[in-house]
């Protein structure tokens, strides 16, 4: 079946079934595989792209859900990895095995657009879809705090 | 698991039985767990308020039952399983019912139910205003909720029985929650007939002590 869906700005049309999970096409299909394969079942958040600006969990959205829709990958929330959030995980060192860190910037990304100087609260209950194995929770949460100019 | 059936098909009976106050009611019949009864079953109840209040009781089955409760929570976290224990991951109700940025109930609930990741899916998923809790509740509680407009979503007693009876989306998925999920008791078509009972009756609420 043929899907057209926009990607990091994009059309892009797909033969695909449309139960393939959206990010098998991100990933195999479009060959996008900054957006990473956890769970395959919602629980950690490390497939998390935005669909229409709302954050998804990619391994269980069936493509057909995408359809004429705008997709944001990791590898389009800013063209030169320039976003401040992106900046801000450099400047902190965020990451330690990095494998979680595409998930938690997309759900942090979408945190502050709709949430500018988001309380310690709105940060705990949108962050807690996005697990880290390696615990960089404190320094996630710092670098959402950094760009939103809120207090340590 | 025989045995687990008759004995919750006999405490079925029982609540049922007890259901109606102080007066003495007819008995009815026993039924499993997993069992809604028949409208005409309850004709053995002459007084028409008595018959109404033991209507809802049985409804109040499947309102109560997880598949159906779980995401009518007492507070801003929906249960899951049959424990009814808190939803994982730790989700909260947000401003509209269905989540917070990042956390929202369709960022991971789909249209329907998935096959291989087994997560529960319904069209516009998500949880039941905070005004209408049932976890925690009695069947007179909730029978008085879902009478009164401004706790019901403004529908009349014809609405509710139509939303109940023909609802394709969220209250359908109840009887068919996929995975090994136990679905509610009965199904749609009696539960949506028990309800029109209830209502054509009078639209009577249980006794306060009563419930399941």
């Amino acid at each position: 079946m043929n899907i057209t869906l926009r990607v990091n700005g994009k059309d892009r049309q797909l033969d695909v079934d449309p139960e393939m999970p959206l990010l098998w096409a991100l990933r195999d299909v479009l060959g996008l595989t900054g957006t990473k394969y956890g769970c395959g079942e919602a629980l950690c958040g490390a497939c998390t792209v935005h669909l229409n600006g709302q954050v998804i969990r990619s391994c269980v959205t069936p493509v057909r859900r995408a359809a004429n829709a705008e997709i944001v990958t990791i590898e389009g929330l800013s063209p030169d990895g320039s976003h401040p959030l992106q900046k801000a995980w450099v400047e902190l060192g965020v990451p330690q095995c990095g494998f979680c860190q595409a998930g938690q910037l997309m759900t942090a990304a979408a945190l502050l657009k709709k949430h500018p100087r988001p309380s310690d609260e709105q940060i705990d209950q949108s962050m807690a879809g996005n697990l880290c194995r390696c615990g960089t929770y404190n320094r996630i949460r710092e670098a959402i705090k950094k760009v939103a100019g809120v207090g340590q | 698991m025989a045995s687990f059936i008759l004995r919750l098909g006999l405490t079925v009976a029982l609540l049922a039985t007890a259901s109606c106050g102080s007066r003495d009611v007819p008995a009815l019949p026993p039924i499993a767990g997993h069992q809604l009864r028949a409208v005409a079953d309850f004709s053995v109840i002459a007084d028409k308020e008595d018959r109404s209040r033991a209507l809802f009781l049985e409804a109040s089955r499947v309102f109560l039952h997880p598949r159906c409760a779980n995401c009518h929570p007492n507070g801003d976290v929906p249960a899951q399983g049959m424990q009814m224990s808190p939803h994982q991951p730790p989700v909260t109700r947000g401003p509209d019912n269905h989540g917070v940025v990042g956390m929202e109930c369709t960022s991971c609930h789909q249209d329907r139910n998935l096959v291989q990741a087994r997560v529960p899916g319904a069209p516009d998923w998500h949880l039941a205003p905070r005004e209408m809790a049932w976890i925690g509740k009695s069947p007179r509680q909730i029978c008085e909720q879902i009478k009164d407009p401004k706790r019901n979503g403004g529908k009349t007693l014809a609405q509710i029985v139509e939303h109940n009876a023909h609802d394709k989306a969220l209250v359908a998925w109840g009887w068919s929650p996929g995975a090994d999920r136990e679905p509610a008791p009965g199904t749609q078509e009696q539960f949506g007939a028990i309800v029109a009972a209830w209502v054509e009756t009078g639209a009577e609420c249980p006794s306060q002590e009563v419930r399941r």
